[in-house]
């Protein structure tokens, strides 16, 4: 497949590898942080661990739009969906996704509900232009990647003169939350772990640009190194962070060249300046409330806003006190260390964020990566038994 | 219809149906004079055999000394005509892949239709056409059915039940649970082909693509491979919902072993790597309809592989990796890139109503 195949190519890897290796230093520890569901999800399909050097560890941030999507919020749609002059238009990786007390989209869909998945945010536009009668109501989650769409819809509704068609806003911003994995209140309490670098979003970035990041790396004194979703690419992103981190560095250097500007697409940003204005707090599972962290419809559109039309009051539920996300999120724990991994949470039976869609971490891990803990496991036996033995 | 047809039902003399601008109503599933003329007007004679003629509620046949297998499959897939076949063919395929993945020699078939109220009688002559000419080009006749008509609504269109008995051969033996470490794993074609076909043409995803459905009866071809190889046979599945993902770790929770296989040794056609690059889709665990894996006896790997390839039905085929000891029972993946990761069940629902 021309243009992926490119970007997967086994001899190539092999020989970034051979670099990273080469050029680590091996008194050094080095600790990075994707922030994208996306990258988690290449480093853990493509096996790009085993590729790297012992000391060379990546820590899978909070980069999925559907794990950091709080309960609350799921059984806000949940409730519209229920509401018989509603249809529900969603993505479709949000129907499994579990609400508070077992429910999900996918059991109000079975019992009744209008919901039904789309592909895109005009498919919504289209079902609410045909069926005048039902009140449509998008289910709009996601980073700065799905903001410009949605703002779009609100537009082509508006020019339709569309009165049944509503956004149930749910984005969130992306540097707000990179910083706040660093400095929260939370991180204090879970205790502090040292991350040396970010691999920065890829298609959030080709929205907003390098520049947000600026500001970032000079105040927390890490670079970043914003790449694209491929496995070479994480794997050049990586070797950039070992050059920064080993030459003392904290820049925001863009690997992802052929998608990625310095002012991103100037355009989108114009459309949801628009349509969207920022919320002065918003919750993240995993992470609790994050300051200037998602963007609500601002008042010129508040009549597509389903939060208004519909008097939604999301209602904050708690997680399994047992679930270790908020660690893991931020790299204080592993998956394994967590009690419900692959025990009650499995991608099957969800109980926290990371393990909610393929692209959390905890998900990714044990659909791909879980015969390492295994494997490590068998080695510690092993040794031990033959440290008992001699 | 049969040319000469023995006396019975559908020798009787009805109003011809309307197939052009017909649709099926209630009276057509109830037991008068509407049901007799569909079902000899459309099923009689798209399927036209000497069972059939009888129009008897079953059909007589002899039994062969020896072991039968039997199965049965429902298909509820949608649309109803995909590129590369429809409801119909593929519900003669499935069954008779079926049978074939014993080893079996298929013999006959049976089809149940629900039907829903308003269904179009043209369309449904065609279903009926298409599995009168899968049947008859695989030689394993449907010598009984049942037809059943639901109101409207609470069907969609047709769905279809088939069942099939096939012969075994003396002395084969071939279970999921007989996988052993070092046995080769071979596939007889390219993964992912009915399941983006069907996608391909799913109301609001229409994607233009050459990709036509597998969808085929493979009895030939595991007649060929029992013939040249049976002995060293372990097992064969053919990977429906699910795909090749589903089928290994099925396999390996069976027989209580890990499977280990390449990435890059996996067929899988640039088209349809590209639509499941699009719609997010891992191709190992999309449908196939055409498709079996087998597990054999090391030593006779490259015998089968040649036997294989030798057939249209697997001339693509290849060794995409071996079966190992693993408490675990996981099936890990060499992948192109260079590392290693697990090939997991699928989460969740990947496509509804694939087949």
């Amino acid at each position: 497949m021309k243009y992926v195949d490119e970007y997967r190519d086994g001899k190539l890897a092999r020989a970034i590898a051979a670099t990273i290796a080469a050029e680590v230093r091996p008194e050094l520890s080095y600790r990075f942080m994707e922030f994208c569901g996306g990258h988690t999800h290449a480093i853990s399909r493509y096996g790009i661990e085993d590729l790297l050097p012992a000391n060379v560890r990546m820590i899978h941030g909070p980069g999925c739009p559907v794990c950091v999507l709080p309960v609350g919020r799921i059984d806000d749609a949940i409730k519209l969906a229920r509401r018989r002059d509603i249809t529900l238009c969603t993505y479709g990786d949000l129907m499994r996704v579990p609400g508070s007390q077992g429910s999900s989209l996918l059991k109000a869909k079975a019992a009744g509900a209008d919901i039904r998945m789309v592909y895109s945010t005009l498919d919504a536009v289209r079902i609410a232009q045909a069926e005048p009668g039902r009140n449509v109501v998008f289910f709009a989650i996601g980073f700065e990647t799905t903001t410009p769409p949605t703002a779009m819809a609100i537009l082509a509704a508006q020019k339709k003169g569309l009165s049944n068609f509503f956004i149930f806003c749910n984005h969130v911003l992306t540097p707000a939350a990179i910083q706040n994995i660093l400095e929260s209140p939370d991180v204090r309490a879970l205790g502090n772990v040292r991350i040396d670098g970010f691999v920065g979003p890829a298609h959030v970035s080709t929205v907003i640009g390098t520049r947000p990041y600026h500001a970032f790396a000079e105040e927390f004194e890490k670079p970043v190194v914003i790449a694209g979703f491929e496995p070479l690419d994480v794997m050049q992103a990586i070797l950039m962070l070992v050059r920064q981190v080993n030459s003392g560095r904290h820049e925001v250097e863009n690997q992802y060249i052929r998608a990625v500007t310095v002012d991103g697409n100037l355009k989108a940003q114009d459309f949801v300046a628009q349509v969207f204005e920022p919320r002065d707090s918003f919750e993240w599972r995993g992470l609790g409330m994050v300051p200037n962290s998602a963007l609500r419809l601002r008042e010129a559109y508040a009549r597509y806003d389903a939060e208004k039309v519909f008097a939604i009051e999301t209602v904050q539920a708690e997680d399994n006190p047992a679930c270790e996300c908020g660690a893991i999120l931020r790299g204080v724990k592993k998956p394994a260390d967590c009690k419900l991994f692959g025990t009650l949470c499995t991608p099957e039976t969800p109980m926290g964020s990371c393990m909610v869609s393929s692209e959390g971490s905890c998900a990714a891990h044990w659909t791909y990566g879980r015969f390492r803990d295994y494997a490590r496991q068998e080695t510690q036996r092993h040794e031990f038994e033959q440290k008992a033995a001699s | 219809m049969n040319a000469n047809p023995k006396p019975g039902v559908a020798r009787l003399k009805f109003r011809k149906l309307d197939i052009m601008n017909g649709r099926v109503d209630l009276s057509h599933g109830s037991g008068g004079r509407a049901m007799a003329q569909l079902i000899a007007g459309i099923f009689h004679e798209a399927f036209a055999n000497e069972w059939l003629a009888q129009g008897n509620d079953q059909s007589v046949f002899g039994v062969p000394a020896g072991r039968m297998a039997m199965t049965t499959d429902a298909y509820v897939v949608s649309p109803l005509f995909f590129p590369g076949g429809d409801i119909g063919s593929l519900s003669v395929h499935g069954t008779i892949n079926d049978l074939a993945m014993s080893g079996a020699r298929p013999l006959y078939l049976s089809a149940s239709f629900i039907l829903e109220e308003g269904f179009p009688l043209a369309d449904l002559q065609r279903v009926a056409q298409s599995m009168g000419e899968a049947s008859r080009a695989a030689g394993v006749p449907v010598i009984t059915g049942d037809t059943k008509v639901v109101e409207r609504g609470k069907a969609d269109g047709v769905f279809i039940s088939t069942a099939g008995v096939g012969l075994v051969p003396a002395g084969l033996d071939l279970s999921g649970d007989r996988a052993r470490p070092g046995d080769a794993v071979i596939v007889s074609g390219s993964m992912g082909d009915h399941g983006v076909a069907i996608m391909s043409c799913r109301q609001n995803l229409e994607f233009e693509t050459r990709i036509i459905s597998d969808s085929a009866a493979l009895h030939e071809l595991t007649a060929a491979m029992v013939e040249a190889c049976g002995p060293s046979l372990r097992l064969m599945r053919d990977p429906t919902r699910g795909g090749l993902a589903a089928t290994l770790n099925e396999i390996a929770q069976q027989s209580q072993a890990g499977i280990r296989i390449e990435e890059s040794a996996i067929p899988v056609k640039p088209e349809v790597a590209a639509a499941c690059e699009l719609l997010g889709l891992d191709p190992l665990h999309v449908a196939n309809e055409g498709k079996l894996v087998v597990f054999a006896a090391p030593e006779a790997a490259q015998k089968l592989l040649a036997v294989m390839r030798a057939h249209p039905l697997g001339r693509d085929a290849a060794i995409i990796g071996s079966v190992v000891e693993d408490s675990h029972h996981f099936v890990q993946m060499t992948t192109g890139f260079g590392g290693g990761r697990i090939v997991d069940w699928l989460s969740g629902e990947q496509l509804p109503r694939i087949c």
